[in-house]
């Protein structure tokens, strides 16, 4: 694996370089005390690693990889569930590639699916509704996942399920929300963040006022960046800006995609077709409060919970996830991956034990990906 | 699944479901376009460029704006995953509509 090494606006680049060294050193920040931003969403962890923006950076600011991955926070016991749901003769299991390979506790998806379920890869939950009209003897199930980013799209599929009255369809839903993870984060004692990196394409949809309580609050501010080195790069200028002025505020670097109040007709679907779940499980966290969706009662025929009485909408008890503690520790930033005893060992991208070694959006898969050019990992 | 892609409409194939087909790198896709249509008639977002996630269309964006966020895709290699993925489910749809499947037991 290589770097990118040129940049767009190389000159650019190089400015905006320059002014962050200079603002890291105006704070004070070196290697042992550092200014700690976290980049929230997984698609910014990907870019990190894949343009060097952590090691071009000084010493005194560190990246600190939050639980942006949908892949990776979903706990193993949804997994099993999934699995469970696709074993039965009658279901056709429709999810997206990502999701495939995550481990549940015995198996995952494509296990089941050389098993003889009939689990399919499809790119969008409109496919999904797709195979439900063309197999009406098949029940066909769509395993929705993912942050505000992706969760209009299940809704509204719903939506054109019910208004088509398509009975053969339902959502298994895991969609989650991205507040309450981080006042979760800002709750802890030993959590020690500057800044956050906000998530570009989540707040395309949500818009930014839903982070108005982590500087009200906490007192901390968030910059919401898009995805490019120079979105990242200039993201995390306004950070240190913001602390070398006494600032907590939430700023908006991508403002060309992310309007203040975000998407209406997306709001306006989610808000029909969703409510908040009392709680939600998420790997490494733990239960959290209204962090997860579910399907309102309206829908309820659309629910794959309800249908095959799995998961929250199941009598059956509720087992917790018992899965190594470095997962956890990795999700919340507290260790980096390659301190992770099963790092590169027990679990490699062709053999993950845990869903960060999965995605290209795990912090894991990222650091063994560029292992060959980061000495740190190296024994 | 996070990142999307830029598309560009190139018609309406359905107002009622409010379907779109987009140009995606080269690869024809029907997309839903309910989410950005709010004031606006469908005919208008013909030749308009958007941000395409899991097969619906999230955010109009600017022609420069499509091409900077293609190349930074292309960086990240992200496009050849998602335009395969594009391109198999196509298929996969295709064939699975026409023979069927049955149950697997
Ligand atoms: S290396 Fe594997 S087991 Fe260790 S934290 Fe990462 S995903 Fe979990």
């Amino acid at each position: 694996m290589k770097y990118v090494t040129e940049f767009r606006d190389p000159v650019a680049a190089r400015q905006l370089l320059a002014a962050i060294s200079h603002t890291v050193d105006q704070i004070g920040a070196t290697k042992d005390n550092p200014v700690r931003l976290m980049e929230i969403c997984g698609g910014h962890t990907h870019a990190i690693f894949r343009y060097g923006l952590d090691r071009l950076t000084p010493p005194g600011l560190e990246f600190i990889h939050g639980p942006g991955c949908p892949v990776c926070v979903l706990p193993m016991r949804r997994v099993d569930e999934c699995v469970e749901i696709a074993m039965r003769p009658e279901v056709i299991f429709t999810t997206f590639g990502d999701a495939m390979r995550v481990p549940g506790r015995r198996k995952s998806l494509l296990d089941s699916k050389s098993e003889g379920a009939d689990v399919r890869m499809v790119y969008s939950p409109l496919d999904a509704l797709e195979l439900a009209r063309c197999n009406p003897d098949r029940e066909v199930v769509f395993f929705g996942l993912g942050f505000e980013t992706t969760t209009p799209s299940t809704a509204l599929t719903i939506l054109q399920a019910a208004s088509e009255g398509i009975g053969n369809f339902s959502l298994f839903c895991n969609h989650i929300t991205v507040t309450p993870p981080l006042r979760l984060l800002l709750e802890d004692p030993e959590m020690k963040l500057d800044g956050f990196i906000g998530p570009g394409h989540v707040s395309m949809v949500i818009g930014t006022r839903p982070y108005e309580f982590i500087a009200r609050e906490f007192g901390k501010p968030l910059v919401v960046a898009g995805f490019e080195p120079l979105d990242l790069l200039q993201s995390v200028l306004m950070l240190l800006r913001q602390r070398v002025e006494g600032r907590a505020e939430i700023e908006n670097q991508y403002a060309r995609i992310v309007p203040e109040e975000g998407n209406p007709a997306s709001l306006a679907a989610i808000e029909q077709v969703y409510e908040p779940r009392p709680t939600f499980e998420w790997r490494g966290l733990g239960e959290i409060d209204k962090s997860g969706l579910r399907i309102r009662e309206a829908y309820a025929a659309y629910d794959a919970e309800r249908k095959f009485d799995v998961g929250y909408g199941s009598s059956k008890p509720h087992v917790p996830d018992t899965e190594s503690f470095a997962c956890g520790a990795v999700m919340t930033g507290r260790m980096k991956p390659f301190v992770c005893p099963e790092f590169g060992k027990g679990c490699t991208p062709e053999h993950p034990l845990g869903a960060l070694m999965v995605s290209s959006e795990g912090a894991c898969a990222a650091y063994y990906q560029y292992a060959d050019v980061r000495p740190e990992v190296a024994e | 699944m996070c990142l999307g892609i830029p598309g560009q409409i190139v018609e309406i194939t359905d107002s009622e479901r409010k379907l779109a087909t987009v140009d995606i790198s080269g690869v024809r896709r029907v997309v839903n376009v309910a989410c950005v249509t709010t004031n606006r008639s469908l005919d208008d977002l013909i030749g308009r460029w958007a941000l395409i996630h899991v097969g619906f269309a999230m955010s109009l964006i600017d022609e420069a704006e499509a091409a900077l966020t293609l190349k930074a895709l292309h960086e990240l290699d992200e496009v050849s995953g998602e335009l395969e993925t594009i391109t198999r489910t196509e298929a996969m749809m295709r064939t699975g509509a026409e023979t069927g499947q049955g149950p697997v037991q």
